[in-house]
């Protein structure tokens, strides 16, 4: 079934995200409908992962459940050996506040509302200060290469801005896991690869964790490692010696 | 964690103006409307109020003919004489005071000035059971009051007309066919309850009126001023049994005169602006309340709509409360500026319609107050509903949500 490890074994780092047994189950009795059956895989610190699959493969759940969006229906997740499953729905968001930062296709920037803001978003929740609020929005802004649009508003972005500054909201609070959800799924060929040049540097720069869904092989081919499901389950592992 | 969700709150208006205009309207009507009823209501009141002071406290007016009424005989009636008065005030216990009154419009002269004006004709006592103050000058002595001397004191509006802004008292005024000095200025007491101004007037002995105005002994109307602490009612009673004696009035015939307790009448005349006013306002509170409704509705509008935004403040991190908290200071602040917009809006529609309805304007800091915290606690109670609808949104739905 699986023709790789999922965990090398040769890494000293400690686990920093571990599937054990993962099952997750929509739906009761006749109708209830497995997405995933049983999913193990260990990802450590610094890791760019990409997760591929056909759809209704489980990924999306996968990716729900890594993101701790969701719990798993029968297994553990285990986070830097903390128990997901265990904790509440609060607990589950302040672990997303504090350690996850999100990526999605759609970009999900809140419109008509300016960049900066966007980027300050989860540094609201946090309580910090309005001085280091921005000043931490605007340096997101600009590692992202967004340093002169702060002021605009989404629709005055175009698709690969916009992805740009939904990547900055997801590092401002310099998060150990970035998760992104097809990523480039609504851009062209050129704008996904400066996205995938962008998440490539973060990982190598700033050591931030990768976790990518992505059904494009050219994407997947960033990743140092790429994580492939298939009916609920991990078919294939296998780590890219070379990445793009 | 509140101000953060204050400035949330902000702008999430500021980012939607026309619609948070739109559910702000629904307040901001309902809030002018309670405390312009309101304050209107306590305007009348208080002007009904004033008109009991200026009265003069527990007035009794005995005339003669029955009251006004469908079927009543008002004519005909004899009219009272000076005995009548010095009656009442031997024989009925616990009076003030008994002021005869006759009284006619004439025109009056000075100078180039004319003015028409009633001109009444009573004894000192008047003075004391009508609330008059004098401000300038003397009241009547026994000799001008028994030989109808031409002396007279002034209402201030008539002064005014005739004087302009000289002191009238030591000055002449003719009126008809004779002169007559003016030996004290009264203080002005302000328009009455209906509107008439109480300081057009002028003041003389009975007797001069009678002899050089009406030209016969009768008296138009008793002024009975009853004790404080006395029965108004006691007194009033009183008054008829020997009222109906000296009349000779049989047993089974009816009065033909009346005795009107003015008190009990602005007593009742408060009392009913007080009603209205509560009735107005409860009925202002409705739409208050409709308001609230308005902005329940925008509130779960806006949670639909901004369903993926609330998925991806989820995803971030915020917290169930945090999305409540948020939510509902929304609302809060929302119908809290409809709350103050409607405040400001109740103070120039109050004064305007104060003006025009010849009421007092009374800022009434009470009724502003709890029409503001009513309009808080709408938003509360309004806004709880669809903000913990927001709160326990399902992240991964809310975000599929399109």
């Amino acid at each position: 079934m699986s023709t790789a490890v999922a965990d090398g074994g040769t890494s000293a780092a400690p686990a920093l995200i571990e599937l054990i047994g993962v099952t997750k189950t929509y739906g009761q009795g006749a109708v209830a409908m497995q997405a995933l059956r049983g999913v193990d895989l260990v990802v450590h610190e610094g890791e760019f992962v990409a997760i591929m699959g056909p759809s209704g493969s489980g990924k999306s759940t996968a990716m729900n459940i890594l993101g701790c969006l969701d719990v798993p229906t029968t297994g553990s997740y285990r986070f830097r050996g903390v128990a997901v499953e265990t904790l509440s729905r609060n607990q589950r968001a302040l672990l997303r506040r504090n350690y996850l930062g999100f990526v999605f296709q759609g970009y999900n920037l809140l419109g008509r509302t300016s960049a900066l803001e966007n980027v300050e978003l989860p540094l609201l929740y946090r309580g910090e200060s309005v001085a280091a609020r921005h000043a931490a929005a605007r340096e997101a802004l600009a590692a992202v290469g967004l340093a002169n649009w702060e002021h605009h508003s989404p629709a005055e972005l175009s698709g690969g801005q916009q992805q740009r500054a939904a990547i900055a909201r997801a590092i401002v609070t310099h998060p150990a896991v970035l998760l992104a959800d097809e990523p480039t799924g609504n851009l062209d060929t050129q704008r996904s690869r400066e996205i995938m040049e962008l998440v490539v540097a973060l990982n190598r720069d700033r050591g931030i964790t990768v976790l990518m869904v992505t059904h494009e092989p050219d994407m997947a081919a960033y990743a140092r490692r790429v994580v492939r499901f298939v009916d609920g389950r991990v078919e294939s592992d296998i780590r890219n010696p070379e990445p793009a | 964690m509140l101000w953060n969700a204050l400035l949330l709150a902000l702008r999430e208006i500021r980012r939607n103006l026309t619609r948070s205009f739109l559910t702000v309207l629904g307040i901001l009507i309902g809030v002018a409307a309670v405390i312009t009823m309101v304050t209107l209501g306590n305007g009348a009141t208080a002007a009904v109020s004033t008109q009991i002071s200026s009265l003069g406290s527990n007035l009794l007016m005995v005339r003669p003919g029955q009251r006004l009424g469908a079927g009543r005989d008002t004519a005909g009636a004899a009219a009272f004489k000076l005995a009548d008065a010095s009656a009442i005030e031997s024989e009925v216990s616990q009076l003030n005071g008994v002021a005869p009154v006759v009284s006619r419009t004439v025109t009056v002269v000075h100078l180039a000035s004319n003015w028409s004006t009633s001109v009444v004709g009573s004894s000192n006592a008047y003075f004391s059971v009508g609330n008059w103050k004098i401000v300038d000058g003397r009241i009547f002595s026994d000799t001008e009051l028994q030989t109808g001397k031409a002396v007279c004191v002034l209402g201030e509006t008539t002064s005014n007309k005739l004087f302009g802004s000289e002191n009238p008292v030591g000055g002449t005024i003719r009126i008809k066919q004779f002169s007559c000095e003016v030996i004290g200025l009264l203080a002005a007491k302000g328009q009455s309850s209906m509107g008439r101004d109480q300081d057009d007037t002028i003041v003389m002995p009975l007797r001069t009126v009678q002899r050089r105005l009406t030209g016969n002994q009768d008296v138009g109307m008793l002024l009975v001023s009853v004790q404080d602490g006395a029965s108004t009612s006691a007194a009033k009673q009183q008054i008829e049994v020997l009222m109906r004696e000296r009349r000779r009035i049989a047993a089974n015939q009816e009065d033909d005169f009346n005795v009107l307790d003015t008190r009990e009448i602005a007593e009742m005349l408060s009392s009913t602006t007080r009603v209205l006013t509560l009735l107005l306002g409860a009925v202002a509170a409705v739409s208050l309340l409709v308001g609230g409704v308005g902005i329940m509705n925008i509130m779960l509008v806006s949670v639909t709509e901004r369903t993926r935004e609330i998925g991806i403040r989820l995803a971030v991190g915020a917290l169930e409360r945090e999305v409540l908290l948020q939510f509902l200071i929304e609302a809060v602040v929302l119908s809290s500026i409809g709350g103050l917009l409607g405040m400001m809006l109740a103070t120039v529609a109050s004064i305007v319609l104060a003006n025009l309805m010849a009421v007092p304007y009374v800022f009434g800091l009470q009724i502003n107050l709890l029409a503001f915290l009513f309009s808080a606690a709408i938003g509360v109670i309004f806004g709880y509903f669809p903000a913990r609808r927001a709160a326990r949104l399902d992240p991964i739905e809310a975000l599929r949500h399109e």
